[in-house]
């Protein structure tokens, strides 16, 4: 039997107002992408505390998708800046500890982005299939 | 502020206790917070309103049993009529503007006192020594030249040998009991007006000897520094995927220390202390099923890695993490380490100033435009 191909794990940590709204479109407009995300909904990408990425990522998630309002569109007011900020902290520590931050996208989507939402999976995906499986996936003593 | 330099009467330590005696006495403060000598002999940071206790007053024990400004947060949380003195080491001094800064402690009734750190030693260590008042004249006599080597036999903290801020410094210091640069017999004091004049203090300017001394001290903490966290950075770098974070942190038994005893990880309830990651048996056996192997404790590299997301940009450094760690892991080399790229990004030095806000705190629009942005737009 051939190797199946590698098929990336995506957690995407979406905000309720833009991103998860765009990804609503893209489906409700049945514009096709990878099956490979699992999304999260959040009420704003600024209550995503790092420690459910890092979580993601230590047990074997292959990339992690925080999406958001476009800066000046967030919902309350100031929600993705804070979540911009503690995006580049944690890409910080993760390429001090060796780890690929790449791994980990942050973007902008607008709830009328459907389209951008969907070439946004599909151009993570490619990219984690160039990357290859999240090392950490079979670390079991972590 | 009035810079003068007094003659020491008997010894430092007693003229350090005749200062903040006579600033409990003429009613400058009404309380201080202050390490004193405690039956058992080790020195550590106490409230004191009475007056004659000073006695046993002793900020000069190079010691750090904890980093006193988690104490100045329980004082002043939630107010207090008292004028409170708190006397800190330029580390604890550092803390607590982050404290402050994140609405843990207050000071609005309260006045930073700060001395000189010449260096602290493990707190076993200095409890065993036989002599501490040799311990502490041998650390004076190097503070005069700013070149300071522990007393023989003992060996500082680890956080204290890579310490290049040991000098209180900022506007929110009011009263600073300076050591360093001081010719022997003497003490150097830098004071907010209103001290000064409590205090009848005469201005003669700042001893000829303290710049250089400063720069001298700095000088070699910051080498020392520098070499450390190469190597720390040498030992996280050179295996990929979080392998060596995974070595440091091997020994790791999850007792939490290193969290309790930091002074920025504020939080009354640490996600880590909640039922968040106690899971149903059968997920256990999920997991170890998908990965091979599960460690127990689960989630080691998680808590340290949230710890560092936490507040690394706000870590100044102070070492309690490791002195609690039963596992003698450098938590803190590691801390500073990733702490001084983060902290770059947002040009932050914590416990510079009251002014700034830290990292975690505010943002801005103009900064960090290229991220989540679409590429090649």
């Amino acid at each position: 039997m051939a190797a199946e191909e590698f098929e990336p794990r995506i957690i995407a940590f979406l905000c309720n107002w833009c991103t998860y709204t765009g990804a609503d479109l893209a489906g409700t407009s049945r514009i096709q992408y990878p099956p490979n995300i699992r999304i999260i909904r959040l009420m704003c990408s600024g209550g995503l505390d790092p420690v459910y990425v890092a979580k993601a990522l230590l047990e074997g998630a292959d990339g992690v998708l925080i999406g958001g309002c476009h800066p000046g569109d967030c919902h309350y007011q100031s929600g993705n800046y804070k979540a911009r900020r503690r995006v580049a902290i944690l890409q910080s520590i993760l390429d001090q500890m060796g780890f690929d931050s790449d791994r980990v996208w942050l973007r902008w989507i607008s709830a009328s982005e459907g389209q951008y939402f969907a070439d946004t999976v599909t151009d993570m995906v490619a990219a984690l299939k160039e990357k290859g499986p999240n090392p950490l996936r079979h670390v079991g003593a972590i | 502020m009035i810079e003068t330099t007094i003659a020491v009467e008997s010894s430092t330590k007693h003229t350090v206790q005749a200062l903040l005696r006579s600033l409990l006495e003429r009613g400058t403060v009404d309380a201080l917070l202050v390490p004193l000598t405690l039956p058992g002999g080790t020195t550590a940071p106490t409230l004191v309103t009475n007056p004659q206790a000073l006695d046993q007053a002793d900020p000069l024990a190079p010691v750090l049993p904890i980093n006193a400004a988690r104490a100045a947060s329980q004082l002043t949380m939630t107010g207090h009529s008292q004028k409170l003195g708190l006397v800190l080491r330029a580390c604890e001094i550092r803390a607590l503007v982050e404290l402050v800064k994140f609405q843990q402690a207050n000071l609005d009734q309260a006045l930073i006192i700060g001395i000189d750190c010449l260096g602290t030693y493990p707190l076993a260590d200095y409890q065993a020594a036989d002599n501490k008042d040799q311990v502490v004249d041998d650390l004076l006599a190097g503070a005069t030249s700013g070149e300071l080597t522990p007393h023989q036999g003992l060996a500082f903290r680890s956080a204290c040998q890579i310490c290049e801020q040991p000098l209180p410094q900022g506007e929110h210091v009011a009263l600073t009991l300076g050591l360093v640069g001081v010719e022997p017999g003497q003490l150097y004091l830098k004071a907010r007006d209103d001290l000064a004049e409590a205090l009848e203090l005469v201005p003669n300017g700042t001893p000829p000897g303290r710049k250089a001394a400063a720069q001298n001290l700095i000088a070699a903490r910051t080498q020392a520094r520098d070499e450390a966290l190469a190597e720390v950075r040498q030992r996280l770098g050179d295996q990929p995927n979080m392998q060596g974070l995974l070595q440091e942190f091997s020994a790791c038994i999850r007792c939490h220390n290193c969290m309790i005893n930091c002074p920025i990880c504020y939080c009354r309830e640490c996600i880590f202390r909640t039922p968040t990651f106690e899971h149903e048996s059968q997920l256990y056996f999920q997991w170890a099923e998908r990965k091979g192997t599960v460690r127990m404790m689960p989630d080691t590299l998680l808590f340290h890695l949230t710890r560092l997301n936490h507040m690394v940009t706000s870590c100044v450094g102070c070492g309690l993490c490791t002195d609690a760690c039963p596992a003698d892991i450098p938590v803190a080399t590691l801390f500073r380490a990733v702490g001084q790229q983060a902290q770059a990004i947002f040009d932050y030095h914590p416990g510079r100033s009251l002014e700034e806000a830290a990292p975690v705190q505010e943002f801005r629009e103009d900064e960090l435009t290229s991220m989540g942005e679409r590429p090649g737009r």
